[in-house]
């Protein structure tokens, strides 16, 4: 007993004395956590740097970090590989930046984070003198900045394809793809008239309730003519455009021309659908257009027998919503010149055409979608193109996590039936004002 | 202790003070022997602990410089955080959360016993083959939750074996009632063995011949099932069920991967201060997870007083009589 209550005596002791020691040193830094007090050093120092990345599966990665330190002994980038989800490379950004860490001197943002990363102080702000901005698309310059400043610099874009059966088009008598909803309707109420068409649903998307709705539902908006956040930072969901948009999901899921599967559909399980038969349209990104060539999978019946178009939208070509990612310079890491030439080199024209042959990434270049020998190895390119040039940001706003989480929350009740679409934006307008409001 | 060094007899007057110094010595050797375990533990449970604690007091207020867009923030000691679970726009989703979670325990853990039990006597009958049986009866438990949340993903998605086997077309994975039900039974189906297994440990200690003599008083089979097996059984259950309950009140992958981040149906307390935290409010997740932290302890604590002690105390102390 004795010997039982002094260690329990000390355990508390040790207890006290680390507690002690912990609110101490949160007391410590406290003072220093506001971001406003960080202050944009200039990018200087010279030597070693990191590049926090998502995983690269296709080894291209590390062949164009070694030719940079081949040239560059002294100023050796090594990667820092984070998870494959972007959740959590999300998390350990944040976590590095709020410990002001140096472990990440370059940041691999997807495009949605930049306000936030932005924001917060977290990420150096960029000389836009440095970079060849007139040859980039211009929506992907967008996504690299926060109240018209440069905070990163364009890496990788996406956008959004409609898929269609080029098969089932053919026999149903239809010679090019449609350009609004209407017209998708039409053509797939012919293709569904056909022998080979029973069963089949018109249309599908990514409408889980996840990142991808948040994409589809804006997606929809943009091109019925509606915006989500205005230009000046306002959420505008409650406007007759935006109710237009999204009825076209509720429409569809209720009258079937989109089939319930698409529920519980993200990219791969959309995908699979496409390929199983089971509608004649899908919106999905590019990464598809090789996948879909693949005969040996084995539920694929389309291989050879698709094409892509833009997106449609209410009266006319669609507005998609771009996807993609940009590096930036974490605040708290050294030999940022380095970094900044790094990056310059990075994301060069020539590494650009390297990672669209190599991993089918689309460049931000515009000139490598115009080229004749990529366009021919990548058929899928000059519609990417202008997809990409309609193409709208998502959402630009500081709290994105909340924003999403609003977004999909009433966009599912909507397209599930549980709620009617008037309803759901009006919520969402109040949600998204709440989230975008100065002090939350 | 105190009673073994008392216990010695007077004759040897002499002798007590030393052999109380060698205990004394013995006691400070093995205290110091484990202060390294203690000191280790303190750092990696004890301090976590108390930070989260002290985070959830702390209340964060944000704001974002219209002139320069930069957030700004301010932050003061406070119970904020706290007094959101009673009002304030995440209420209804914390009770939400808190209602999953409990039902999810509730539900899951009454079935888990049941069917755990059964289990446990059929691998505690002898008959051909009864390893392979124990053996395959635990494979469920040996694989990671993640995983068998990703396995029953392919069974409830809409083209799944689970709409092909009871010709029907629910979509599980969606927000709903079916939602729930999913979690549940991929739930169960993992951690039934669980209980299964210690119930077993719990039926081989007792005895053939109490079976015999209840044999010869000509007790029917319920009634020796309800009379003998389950009272005898009785402390490896209570184990059983209070590990199964601690497990399934911070339940947290099964729901994540099998449904999906932000489903309300299935969220519990664990996914909900994930949620927080990963968007950077830290304080309100440190309360919601302190939250949880005590009601975990609270259960566990009734459950120890209420069903642990005291009724297998009475079962022992019936036995004697």
């Amino acid at each position: 007993m004795r010997i039982k209550r002094s260690m329990a005596r000390r355990a508390v002791a040790a207890l006290g004395v680390l507690a002690l020691a912990g609110s101490l040193a949160a007391c410590g830094d406290s003072g220093g956590d506001s971001a406003s007090g960080a202050k944009s050093d200039k990018l200087t120092g010279v030597g070693p740097i990191t590049l926090a990345t998502g995983k690269d599966t296709t080894g291209t990665l590390n062949e164009i970090l070694a030719e940079w330190n081949k040239a560059h002994p002294k100023q050796k980038v090594t990667l820092t590989e984070l998870p494959e989800d972007a959740d959590q490379q999300r998390q350990q950004m944040v976590q590095n930046a709020q410990t002001k860490s140096d472990a990440y001197t370059i940041l691999n943002l997807d495009v949605v984070w930049t306000s936030e990363f932005a924001a917060n102080g977290w990420v150096e702000q960029l000389p836009e003198s440095e970079f060849a901005m007139d040859k980039y698309l211009a929506p992907v310059v967008k996504t690299a900045k926060y109240f018209n400043k440069l905070y990163a610099a364009p890496y990788a874009s996406d956008g959004a394809l409609l898929y269609y059966r080029t098969d089932l088009l053919k026999q149903a008598g239809i010679a090019k793809a449609p350009t609004t909803w209407d017209e998708m309707n039409a053509d797939c109420t012919k293709v569904l008239k056909l022998p080979a068409g029973k069963g089949m649903s018109c249309y599908g998307g990514q409408l889980d309730k996840y990142e991808g709705l948040t994409v589809n539902f804006s997606e929809a908006v943009d091109s019925a003519g509606g915006e989500v956040v205005g230009a000046d930072g306002k959420p505008n969901v409650n406007t007759p455009e935006a109710k237009k948009g999204l009825d076209f999901l509720v429409d569809g899921v209720k009258d079937k021309t989109i089939p319930k599967d698409a529920l519980t559909w993200k990219e791969e399980e959309s995908r699979r659908g496409f390929e199983s038969g089971k509608v004649v349209f899908l919106r999905n990104w590019p990464y598809c257009y090789s996948l879909m060539a693949n005969k040996k999978d084995a539920g694929n019946k389309v291989s050879g027998k698709y094409g892509v178009a833009p997106i449609p939208g209410l009266s006319g070509p669609g507005k998609g919503t771009l996807g993609g990612h940009n590096l930036a310079i974490s605040k708290f890491a050294k030999n940022k010149k380095t970094a900044l030439d790094f990056i310059k080199w990075f994301t060069s024209e020539k590494n650009e055409r390297t990672w669209l042959t190599k991993n089918s990434q689309a460049p931000v270049y515009g000139s490598l979608y115009d080229d004749p020998a990529l366009q021919k190895q990548f058929p899928y390119l000059a519609t990417l193109k202008q997809s990409i040039e309609k193409a709208e940001p998502r959402p630009a706003i500081v709290n994105y996590g909340d924003a999403t989480a609003a977004i999909e929350e009433q966009a599912y009740a909507a397209i599930s039936g549980s709620k009617s679409s008037a309803q759901a934006l009006k919520d969402l307008q109040a949600n998204l004002t709440k989230i975008t409001s100065k002090d939350k | 202790m105190t009673a073994a060094v008392q216990a010695p007899t007077p004759p040897a007057k002499a002798e007590r003070p030393v052999r109380l110094d060698r205990r004394r010595g013995v006691g400070r050797f093995a205290a110091a022997l484990l202060s390294p375990t203690v000191l280790v533990l303190a750092l990696v449970i004890g301090y976590p602990i108390v930070s989260a604690l002290r985070l959830s007091f702390q209340v964060t207020h944000q704001g974002i410089n219209p002139t320069t867009g930069m957030v700004e923030n301010t932050s003061h000691v406070g119970l904020a955080n706290y007094a959101g679970i009673f009002s304030g726009d995440s209420a209804s989703q914390f009770w939400n959360a808190f209602w999953n979670t409990t039902t999810f325990t509730v539900a899951g853990v009454a079935i888990e016993t049941v069917i755990g039990v059964a289990m446990a006597l059929i691998m505690h009958k002898a008959f051909r083959g009864r390893g392979i049986v124990r053996a395959s009866v635990l494979v469920p438990w040996a694989i990671p939750t993640a995983i068998s949340g990703l396995l029953w993903k392919w069974i409830f998605q809409s083209d799944g074996i689970a709409n092909t086997v009871l010709h029907t077309h629910v979509l599980w994975t969606t927000e709903g009632f079916h939602a729930w039900g999913a979690v549940l039974i991929a739930d169960v189906w993992k951690t039934a063995p669980f209980i299964g297994l210690l119930a077993l440990a719990g039926l081989q200690v007792i005895p053939g011949e109490v079976y015999e003599a209840a044999k010869v008083d000509g007790s029917g089979a319920w009634r020796t099932f309800f009379r003998i097996t389950l009272p005898l059984a009785r402390p490896a259950l209570v184990v059983a069920v209070l590990f199964r309950m601690l497990d399934a009140l911070r339940m947290f992958d099964l729901p994540f991967v099998l449904i999906g981040a932000h489903k309300h149906s299935v969220e519990t307390l664990s996914t909900f201060a994930w949620y927080e935290a990963s968007n950077l409010r830290y304080g309100t997740a440190a309360a919601y997870s302190t939250v949880l932290f005590l009601y975990i302890a609270v259960v566990a604590f009734v459950f120890v007083k209420v069903l642990g002690a005291d009724l297998i105390g009475r079962g022992v102390e019936g036995k004697k009589k």
